[in-house]
């Protein structure tokens, strides 16, 4: 999986692996779509094509193409190196994994108290700032968005416990 | 003359104290969101478009527009001060513009920019105003055949304009349009590719993938890269407006060129970014001073802004008058008129000319305002910048939740757009384009119907595409679109080579 490993400075998946890996998947999903356009019908009813119809054909053509696409890659046209060095893989996961469990929160907790405890942990955990600016920040996000959304625009978000508790 | 009445009722619309309010808003934001890394055109009209639901449909897309306006001036500001492009088609206007600012020209640059893009805009407009009326008055006679050779062609020519490889092209698209045949099908009532789940019942809405794949997605990517913002601090005064106006003149024919160029690339889809490199291209081989390009040239910065500026303005032409959107912006606008309950193409121009002419004067207005407000705000702009990206980052990513949220009212839809985030990055990395992926989406429903009233019509047989004149030379103009890499390259193989 990393045969190139000494061109460059870190270590990290190759970038031959990803598109390896990309293109099984599109021909997965082509697969599935395929699958389920069969299931709807593709062929002719009385009202003509039927639902499963064009998608079908969608699908055969994902999956022609990735298979192009993985023929390019075994015949060397993708490019070289690294997809991304552990390093930034890290940077990257800093962010989708507080984002995965911000959004696995939101109907637990509420809109409002998720968003102003994201904001505080990325503050305090990757940009290092001290208490009081994180207090500051998150908490005045969080009143900013309450009142543009909920008093301004008139559109409710959802909300948690802390509000039902303060009675909105 | 009865553009030039339907224009000034449309001024009347466009002046009306509310809509000037939500234009000047609409402009603000978009430069800020242009200027932000994570939030571009695209998605920061998808978040805000669920806000403009309880608005009239003209004040809605005045404001939405203005975004738009305002994203493309902005993109300008990070691609000078800070060798950043905003926008993938301000990365052209880096090559001149960010060593102009290294020579402490930052002011005479970012006018320029400015300058030019109002420049290019205009030239737009104008054409917009002469010739979309045209084009619709010409799509009326179209049958569901034509309409199909319409979208066919648009779709071909992201296969052949594209730098990515044309299988991840057609592999993105067709992702897209398998994306927008979950759920209800329309024409039969009948479920597909649900699988039994509920929540897959109204299918996949664009907006959620805009948000996730160029918000999100955007993020992730600017943390891989890591952040330091080296800029160049600016400040604009009206001396240095002044005297670079005084020398814009000069380059008139660069302008005029980079602003064909720009309609011409514009109407087609993907247009904005090739028209900002060719037209720097062609400016730097024709230019007496093209050797210094690269090294701070101001001509350099005007020939791809206006281009770009005069490209992204012009693809709103197809999309209001044959309902095909020329940009992914240009894309959730349509989106847009769709949830307002209005029908995009030739009809519009006959059934709601208040919002169609509304529009086009607001781009005049728009364009004018959105000048005024990037040359006084620039410093205020800069140091939007300056926050640190730990600050920011969150910040976006609540916006764009909270935008995910509002389209539906589902928390679903927020679950969906983190997918959809982490799939745009990888396919991104892995130089799928994400453009023809969120047009397929939104345009899905529609070509799946012309596709399918066209066979209906000709009892399943294909040669409906090829059975007048008309569709034909639609369907003729696609293959050539999509195969031009492959037929450029065989002219340039048997053109006599020059005697080196």
């Amino acid at each position: 999986m990393t045969e190139d490993v000494e061109r460059t400075p870190g270590a990290g998946p190759s970038h031959r692996a990803v598109e390896i890996g990309v293109a099984i998947a599109t021909i997965v999903f082509a697969l599935i779509i395929i699958y389920g356009s069969i299931q709807a019908g593709i062929n002719w009813g009385v009202e003509g094509p039927r639902a499963g119809f064009f998608p079908f054909y969608v699908g055969l053509i994902i999956l022609g193409a990735s298979v192009v696409n993985l023929v390019q890659i075994f015949s060397g046209l993708t490019k070289d190196g690294l997809f991304a060095d552990w390093s930034q893989l890290r940077q990257v996961l800093s962010v989708v994994i507080p984002a995965a469990i911000y959004v696995a929160l939101i109907p637990w907790i509420g809109i409002y108290v998720a968003s102003a405890l994201l904001i505080g942990v990325f503050m305090k955990w990757l940009g290092g700032y001290g208490w009081p600016l994180v207090l500051v920040i998150s908490i005045g996000v969080l009143l900013v968005t309450f009142v543009v959304f909920e008093r301004w625009f008139l559109v409710p978000l959802p909300k948690g416990p802390v509000e039902q508790f303060l009675g909105f | 003359m009865e553009e030039i009445a339907n224009l000034f009722q449309g001024f009347a619309v466009a002046l009306q104290p509310f809509n000037i309010m939500v234009m000047v808003v609409g402009i603000l934001l978009g430069v800020i969101i242009g200027v932000l890394p994570g939030l571009g055109g695209a998605n920061g009209v998808a978040i805000l478009l669920p806000l403009t639901f309880s608005m009239s449909p003209t004040s809605a897309i005045i404001m939405l527009s203005c975004i738009y306006w305002g994203a493309l001036f902005g993109g300008a500001i990070t691609s000078i001060l800070f060798n950043i492009p905003g926008e993938p088609w301000s990365v052209a206007t880096t090559f001149d513009g960010h060593p102009m600012a290294q020579q402490g020209r930052a002011g005479e640059a970012l006018t320029a920019a400015f300058t030019s893009s109002f420049v290019g805009a205009l030239f737009a407009v104008i054409m917009i105003t002469l010739v979309a009326p045209l084009v619709a008055r010409f799509a009326l006679q179209f049958g569901p055949a034509e309409k199909f050779g319409v979208y066919f062609l648009a779709f071909c020519s992201f296969v052949g304009m594209s730098k990515e490889p044309p299988a991840k092209t057609v592999v993105s698209m067709m992702i897209g349009f398998a994306l927008a045949a979950v759920g209800l099908d329309a024409m039969t009532g009948q479920l597909r590719l649900t699988f039994g789940s509920e929540t897959l019942l109204t299918g996949f809405d664009f907006l959620i993938a805009v948000i996730g794949l160029f918000g999100i997605g955007e993020i992730l990517l600017t943390m891989e890269e890591g952040l330091s913002f080296k800029g160049r601090s600016a400040t604009i005064n009206p001396r240095v407006v002044w005297q670079t106006w005084k020398e814009l003149p000069r380059y008139w024919v660069t302008s005029l060129r980079s602003c064909i160029i720009g309609c011409w690339l514009g109407v087609t889809p993907a247009g904005a970014t090739p028209a900002s490199f060719m037209s720097y291209g062609v400016a730097k081989r024709v230019s007496k001073r093209g050797r210094n390009f690269g090294k701070g040239e101001i001509e350099g910065v005007v020939a791809p802004e206006t281009a770009a500026h005069a490209a992204g303005t012009a693809a709103l032409l197809p999309m209001l008058s044959l309902g095909v959107p020329g940009s992914p912006t240009a894309a959730v606008l349509l989106g847009g008129l769709l949830i307002w309950g209005l029908q995009p193409g030739p009809m519009l121009f006959i059934e709601q000319k208040e919002f169609v002419w509304g529009l086009i004067a607001s781009m005049y207005l728009g364009n004018l305002v959105g000048l005024l407000i990037v040359l006084t705000c620039v410093p205020l702009l800069a140091a939007i910048l300056r926050i640190p990206f730990s600050i920011i980052a969150p910040v976006i990513l609540v916006l764009c939740a909270i935008g995910a949220y509002t389209v539906h009212n589902s928390t679903f839809d927020v679950v969906l757009m983190m997918v959809f985030g982490v799939v745009g990055y990888v396919l991104k990395k892995c130089n799928y384009p994400l453009a023809p992926l969120v047009l397929a989406i939104v345009l899905g429903d529609k070509a799946e119907e012309a596709f399918r009233q066209s066979l209906l019509s000709s009892q399943g047989s294909l040669g409906i595409f090829w059975s007048n004149g008309l569709v034909s030379s639609i369907m003729a103009l696609g293959l050539i679109a999509m195969f031009w890499p492959l037929i450029s390259a065989g002219f340039a193989h048997f053109r006599p080579k020059p005697a080196v």
